[in-house]
């Protein structure tokens, strides 16, 4: 398709006058979609929609492409040693496979590298404008969307740009979420969150406690394994520590062997229990808590080599922290122990401070919109959310088939409007939905999502919306 | 392609068992000057390497300002032996070598290397894509192959090699000692991905709605004009036939009109820019 939207770039000639309701004028950018973010989730939304026939404008506060996987930026959370959890073959995006040559779980430079290549290989950069922060998205009538920007940072002034429809990709690995302890603001020991922590250096030669059994978390306390003094790491409860090969392969590869054969839940939870009995056996021997839920009812953490380290000793497995006194941490059994770096890997929460908590269903503004297929909104038909996904997969397969399901709806809007009014009312219907089996602490982890449980809804969404 | 036919995203078995990976021959001629135009990557047919196409379109291609690859599918040319590749590992090796292309690439597959293309569209949203003299396999090809090449087909039904001879790939008017040494230079694919020919194996719909061209002579003794007319119909077309020519469009004496044909057709092609 050939519109005057397609260069990506708003001509001021062929914009119409118009103006919102408080009299800021708007350029008018037509059937133009909005794509905001161009981290993994922006790319592939705009290589979609363009592959659809939309043309699309992306705004990125960076000043490149890769979002949370470019390490240059200053939200990022990679550290230098972050590799992949998941696979090649679950982490790349369906119709743009990595290099043969690359390992089965690659390093962040080498994400880097493959969405750079992506953006490159599809011809993407022309359609972000870099730099840009939105501060503003606003519903106006016939459900299109004021977007207001302006460089990042806040200098310049403020732009308006009217769209046909927006993607929110802005990420949900930015910002920090921090724990509250008694006695913190007194501990003369350094603290940081996981977000801030770059190089091993930082913590070689010191006494570190690590918090958080997350795969970060877990990460960093192999490092500081390696390179601290000494190293306790305080988890809440016990995990299943999931090895990266299982039976010669990739873990993840085994287990959709499994998922592909429909094997039941439990049937697969004995078989995992079963495979850890023949490894690393009962963990309660080296004092690690033992696990209050079967596997695969948590965020699965794929680590080899942390039972590896505490087995040798460079690890000290804890309880959760009590309290910080100025010069020691009390544990909850009681102890104490005297860190000089306290690393809390306790994860992030998703913001979207850019727009009104109430458009979202999220009235209460926790970050916790009420979504179907965690991208659709109920009442915004041309609003969807990429990558708000914690999937026990790659991520980046997920969001691309998120958004050619939100192009085929814009599509069906134009095309067969009664297929997308039925869409509506299904997200009306089904928004909440999980996409998982039981998980524990699951208020926690309200967007945690099974990769087949969620592919295969996301194709049902498809067929219903495309059906004969 | 209709852009609504039924997407697969349930691929259980691509993600359990990816393919292993093979040491590829890439072959490739670039203009001196980059002019923006989408690369070219040329698939041989079974039997073929990647020098099929350096003989002649390769260089022609880049002359004409385009970027021109070609790949050797496993097994074949200067590629790591596979005995055991399958049609889906050949899709695999096209599609693995247009994604490391600088740009978004238009994908060239001639006889049994149209249908590997056809499968790699379904992977990666190619540019556009060319259908060479395709062979998309039946008991109508083994049935042409039998009757022209009994000897040379034969033991390829009880998986041995297939031998073309110079009477199914060219013309007479290619000198016959250009057409033995094209002749001496085949290999052979592997016995799964020929036995895989006979199933007449369906590509899944195209990924990304590429155009499709399907090019080939009347006079190719391997691909009946029915069969070009059927492969053209499935992608909304015709074919562009080139008569008086055998199999082998790329290698036969008159190899100049086809590739001229296929650049002609991209520089009009709007969705192909």
């Amino acid at each position: 398709m050939s519109t005057s939207t397609d260069h990506g770039r708003p001509d001021p000639e062929a914009t119409s006058p118009a103006s919102n309701s408080d009299g800021r004028p708007v350029s008018d950018r037509g059937d133009t979609v909005c794509v905001i973010g161009a981290g993994a989730s922006g790319l592939t939304a705009i290589k979609n929609l363009r592959e659809h026939g939309f043309g699309v404008d992306c705004y990125e506060r960076e000043t490149g492409v890769g979002g949370a996987w470019n390490w240059r930026h200053d939200r990022s959370p990679v550290y230098a040693s972050t590799h992949l959890i998941s696979s090649k073959p679950f982490t790349q995006f369906p119709d743009f496979p990595m290099p043969d040559s690359w390992p089965d779980y690659p390093h962040h430079g080498q994400l880097l590298s493959y969405f750079e290549r992506y953006a490159d290989h599809f011809d993407l950069r022309s359609h972000i404008w870099f730099g840009t922060e939105v501060i503003r998205v606003e519903p106006v009538e016939g459900d299109r969307w004021d977007v207001t920007t302006r460089s990042t940072g806040g200098y310049g002034p403020e732009r308006t740009a009217r769209y046909a429809a927006v993607v929110i990709a802005n990420g949900h690995n930015w910002s920090p979420k921090l724990p509250r302890y008694e006695g913190l603001e007194q501990f003369r020991g350094e603290i940081m969150h996981a977000s801030s922590y770059k190089d091993p250096a930082q913590l070689r030669g010191k006494r570190v406690l690590v918090v958080g059994a997350g795969n970060t978390g877990c990460d960093i306390a192999v490092e500081a394994a390696q390179q601290a003094s000494r190293c306790w790491h305080s988890t809440r409860r016990g995990y299943w520590y999931a090895p990266k090969y299982v039976l010669g392969r990739p873990a993840d590869q085994v287990n959709d062997s499994l998922l592909a054969l429909r094997v039941p839940l439990r049937v697969r939870q004995w078989l995992y229990h079963w495979t850890l009995r023949l490894t690393v056996g009962d963990l309660t021997r080296f004092g690690l808590p033992k696990p209050d839920h079967r596997v695969y009812e948590t965020h699965p953490i794929a680590n080899s080599q942390l039972v590896y380290y505490v087995g040798h000793g460079g690890i000290g497995p804890v309880p959760d922290v009590a309290r910080f006194h100025p010069y020691a941490v009390e544990l909850a059994d009681g102890r104490e122990i005297d860190p000089e770096v306290v690393v809390f890997a306790t994860g992030y929460l998703p913001r979207f401070e850019f727009l009104d908590a109430s458009v979202f269903g999220d009235s209460a503004g926790a970050g916790r919109p009420t979504l179907w297929l965690n991208a659709f909104t109920p009442g915004h038909p041309t609003l969807a959310v990429a990558g708000l996904l914690q999937p026990d997969s790659g991520l980046f397969t997920l969001s691309h088939w998120q958004t050619v399901l939100f192009a085929r709806l814009l599509q069906a809007r134009r095309d067969r409007p009664e297929r997308a009014t039925a869409f509506a009312q299904r997200v009306r219907d089904r928004a909440g939905e999980r996409y998982s089996g039981p998980v524990k602490d699951s208020s926690r982890h309200w967007f945690e999502v099974g990769h087949a449980d969620y592919l295969r809804a996301i194709q049902s969404a498809l067929s219903e919306l495309e059906g004969k | 392609m209709s852009a609504n036919s039924e997407l697969r995203i349930m691929r259980g078995r691509e993600w359990s068992r990816p393919v292993r990976p093979a040491r590829r021959e890439v072959l490739s001629a670039v203009p001196e000057l980059e002019e923006g135009r989408p690369p070219l990557l040329f698939v041989p047919g079974f039997g073929h390497g990647a020098w099929a196409f350096a003989e002649h379109w390769l260089g022609h291609a880049a002359s004409r300002g385009f970027s021109a690859y070609a790949v050797s599918l496993r097994g074949h040319g200067g590629s790591e032996p596979a005995p055991e590749a399958t049609l889906r590992a050949y899709a695999h090796d096209v599609v693995q070598v247009a994604a490391s292309l600088p740009r978004q690439a238009v994908l060239v597959g001639h006889g049994a290397g149209a249908l590997v293309v056809a499968h790699a569209l379904a992977r990666y949203p190619a540019r556009g894509a060319v259908l060479v003299a395709p062979v998309f396999g039946g008991w109508g090809v083994l049935g042409a192959a039998l009757r022209r090449n009994p000897a040379g087909t034969l033991p390829a039904v009880f998986g041995g090699p297939l031998r073309l001879n110079r009477g199914q790939l060219f013309s007479r008017e290619l000198p016959d000692e250009e057409a033995r040494r094209y002749v001496g230079r085949l290999g052979r694919a592997g016995r799964r991905a020929q036995w895989a020919l006979l199933g007449e194996p369906v590509a899944e719909p195209a990924v990304g709605a590429p155009p499709v061209l399907v090019l080939g002579s009347p006079d190719d003794r391997v691909v009946p004009a029915s069969t070009l007319t059927r492969v053209a119909r499935r992608y909304g077309s015709a074919p562009l036939l080139f008569p008086g020519m055998g199999h082998d469009l790329m290698l036969d004496a008159r190899w100049a009109e086809p590739i001229d044909a296929i650049l002609d057709w991209l520089e009009k092609e709007p969705a192909a820019h």
